[in-house]
């Protein structure tokens, strides 16, 4: 048999680390339809059953708001799943039950994995679970995710209601426990109708009320009104406080007719609502005090305000003084240790290992194999050395997602927003986006994915415009290989000028951007700073393995292609013969072509027009570019031919400054076109980006040599 | 009227009212933040704004755009 579980619960509680531990690496990544949330899904076998576990996003309520509530307010009433798992964060009892209340009016079978037992244990407190289940009427499992605890008893009795709501042997379920409301409700209109309703057996609230008497008398009456809209007949409950609530969402999906509609407010009228409290406080007020009360009597030994660990931190990581300093200092070491002399070895050795004794390799067993000088130099000079070219920064990347992946599982993320708050929300930024730029100087494809825990729609495309403009470390080889050729006396000046050039334009960009085609309202910032915990090995593995399959399943699609094609143009000519002569090979002729539009900018020649456009590519391919036009394989020829291209340092300035601002590579194009999620979005990310760049070496050289 | 920017740190608060209408309200609301509930202010991030509260046992932050909107009494 086949079932689909769902699992629920707000952000930070350790929905993720209980889907891990359930699913493993079994899981399938992917997008809800239309949003660009993520939706994950894991399969798994158990008891005979086959189950597929759908992780829906960390929500705190089914408001009709956030992308992630409507996705999993969609999925949870339309698409019916066999039973719901609600996490709760045992330590943070009180706001995580609020959403089970809202869960709970589904009419869905459900379950609750009660997670950070452990650490509620520490803490001295206990939860009498006997008394919570008697309360909500939902079963409760204790668990530790983190810890892999109760996980088996938790899947155990999940099969188990399973298997009742299946055969409908338990009488309990049977009755109404988990029965559907709307049945229910007419069964019993019946009853009354046929005289019946002295009989003893009359099953009433099968759902808990929340509600004090007024409330709830007319959400009965809600009900009544609407339990033969087949829309409404699943989630009864549900509907009818949505639509007390006056939520336009359930209202569009209901679609009641006028008579419904007037019966619904006039019921509505008669609920006493004042300037303070209105329905929808109402509904939220009545769930709060219910949990205030359940919370009161189950836990433990309410202690008065006590310092956690967690406060202890915060005093350091979130002081006024210190606050900024150690924020620079963690980002410092992530860096240094990512992109400085530990990074860079491996990169260095996986280079070697993949472009020098396996190519080597390759060549040789080629060519003894007495393969055609076309195909060798196909696989090795195209395809492999595109390729591997950029697979080298494997380890970089890993490294890079190995530390962002503790910051974020940790609960520092959450902290670096609320300290960079301030500043960013000057240009129109929020602090949430604040670690995706950071990112971007190291890489642009992760940094653009990075944007994900952006909720808002308008903060996210906006900080995936921004992203491109900070300088990632690829276009380090190109400001290298300028600054020995040209600047050598002046090189941290040039570098600093660039990267700050960089930020500036992106500041700049974001703030344009904000007034013409991104207008709208000012996001609000309203977020949760989780408790800190120690990240599980088994997550950050999880974690660097889905990005690093994602950059391997681009460097043998995307990657593999365009160096093919790259190889191709540059290996012949037009009349397509095979060509040692770069001056004659089709790349050339393009070169030629686009030169021209690059004459006012400083460098016309075909040979720099080549290297941008193959830029495109990854721009490492920049500098082998050069190498390969003029037959340098080593840094001091590069440097002498770049030295002759140039005609001027102002030129080979207004040059960096092209690189540094024009169209990223492929595989962040790829990235910007995933999250934007639209080719208009994609398309005009690309065309700004190549307009500024040009804008801004035009400027560069014309102003300059008025100055110079 | 006293609002969580203007009450003092490190002190009980009481919601008594929610000067926003709409999502921000909903949101608010969603968060925990309902006349009667206990609001204490933490701390001030390092540019004068978010700050950081504590409401229904965790800790929350908010810009001062939006905690104004949040309007409290002691007790």
């Amino acid at each position: 048999m086949e079932f689909r579980l769902a699992l629920a619960g707000n952000p930070n509680c350790g929905k993720t680390t209980l889907f891990n531990a359930v699913t493993g690496s079994a899981q399938y990544v992917g997008n809800w339809p239309g949003v660009t949330v993520e939706k994950k899904e894991g399969r798994f076998s158990k008891g005979g059953m086959d189950i597929t576990l759908v992780d829906l996003p960390g929500i705190y309520s089914l408001s009709p708001y956030t992308p992630e509530e409507i996705v999993s307010r969609k999925y949870l009433t339309e698409e019916c799943p066999d039973l719901i798992i609600n996490i709760v964060d045992a330590t943070n009892l009180e706001r995580n039950l609020y959403l089970t209340t809202q869960l709970a009016e589904l009419g869905r079978p459900m379950i609750i994995a009660l997670n950070m037992i452990d650490r509620l244990k520490k803490r001295g407190k206990e939860i009498d679970i006997k008394r919570l289940e008697d309360e909500l009427g939902i079963p409760v499992c204790p668990i530790s995710a983190a810890k892999e605890a109760g996980i088996e008893d938790l899947l155990h009795r999940s099969i188990h209601i399973l298997h009742d709501v299946a055969h409908s042997e338990n009488e309990k379920i049977e009755k109404g426990f988990f029965k559907n409301r709307a049945e229910e409700l007419h069964d019993e209109l019946h009853r009354i109708h046929d005289g019946l309703n002295e009989t003893e057996d009359v099953y009433f609230p099968i759902v808990k009320s929340f509600y004090e008497w007024e409330i709830n008398s007319a959400i009965e009456g809600i009900e009544g009104v609407i339990c033969d809209n087949p829309k409404a007949k699943n989630n009864l409950r549900f509907s009818a406080v949505k639509l007390f609530e006056d939520d336009f969402i359930t209202k569009d999906t209901l679609k009641l007719d006028k008579n419904s509609q007037n019966l619904v407010e006039e019921i509505l009228k008669s609920v006493p609502e004042n300037e303070n409290i209105d329905r929808q406080m109402m509904i939220a007020d009545s769930r709060y005090k219910f949990i205030c009360r359940i919370v009161n009597d189950v836990e433990s030994q309410k202690k008065g305000f006590e310092e956690t660990i967690s406060d202890k931190i915060d005093k350091l990581l979130t002081h006024r003084v210190l606050a900024i300093p150690m924020f620079f200092l963690i980002i410092f070491a992530i860096f240094g240790i990512t992109f400085g002399s530990f990074g860079s070895m491996l990169t260095d050795l996986v280079d070697k290992l993949i472009n020098q004794d396996f190519a080597g390799f390759l060549r040789e067993a080629l060519l003894s194999v007495n393969t055609k000088p076309w195909a060798v130099s196909l696989l090795c000079d195209g395809m492999l050395a595109g390729v591997g070219a950029v697979v080298s920064f494997l380890p970089q990347i890993a490294l890079l997602f190995f530390f962002l992946s503790i910051l974020e599982d940790s609960g520092y993320m959450s902290r670096a927003a609320f300290i960079m708050d301030g500043p960013l929300r000057k240009v129109g930024l929020t602090g949430r986006s604040f670690m995706p730029m950071l990112m971007g100087f190291g890489c642009t494809v992760p940094a653009v994915l990075g944007t994900r825990i952006l909720e808002n729609e308008r903060d996210k495309k906006l900080t995936v415009f921004l992203i491109p403009f900070m300088s990632c470390s690829a276009k380090m080889p190109v400001y290298a290989l300028f600054i020995s050729a040209f600047f050598e006396e002046n090189k941290p000046l040039i570098i600093f000028t660039i990267y700050v050039l960089g930020i500036l334009l992106g500041i700049l960009s974001g703030f344009i951007l904000k007034k013409t085609v991104l207008k709208g309202e000012e996001s609000t910032f309203v977020m949760e700073l989780p408790e800190y915990s120690l990240p599980t090995l088994k997550n950050l593995f999880i974690h660097v393995w889905e990005r690093l399959k994602d950059f391997l399943l681009k460097a043998g699609t995307v990657l593999l292609a365009a160096s093919v094609v790259i190889w191709f143009l540059q290996s012949f000519d037009t009349s397509l013969h095979m060509t040692d002569n770069p001056q004659t090979s089709i790349l050339a002729a393009i070169g030629i072509l686009i030169a021209p539009v690059f004459a006012p900018l400083g460098f016309g020649n075909w040979q720099s027009s080549v290297a941008l456009l193959s830029g495109i590519v990854a721009k490492e391919t920049v500098v082998s570019t050069f190498g390969i036009l003029f037959s340098a394989a080593d840094e001091a020829t590069r440097v002498l031919a770049v030295q002759g291209l140039f005609s001027s340092p102002l030129a080979a300035f207004s040059f960096i400054v092209f690189v540094l601002l024009y169209t990223p590579c492929i595989a962040a194009v790829a990235a910007i076109h995933k999250e934007l999620g639209g080719a208009k979005w994609t398309v005009l990310s690309i065309l700004w980006q190549i307009a500024i760049a040009w804008l801004v070496s035009f400027l560069v050289f014309n102003i300059g040599g008025l100055i110079l | 009227m006293l609002n969580a920017v203007t009450m003092e740190t490190n002190r009980e608060y009481y919601v008594k009212a929610l000067a926003c209408t709409g999502a921000l309200r909903r949101r608010i609301i969603d968060m925990g933040i309902t006349p009667g509930a206990k609001i204490i202010k933490k701390r001030v991030a390092p540019f004068g704004e978010p700050i950081e509260f504590r409401v229904r046992d965790y800790a929350l932050s908010m810009r001062k755009s939006e905690a104004e909107l949040i309007k409290v009494e002691e007790k």
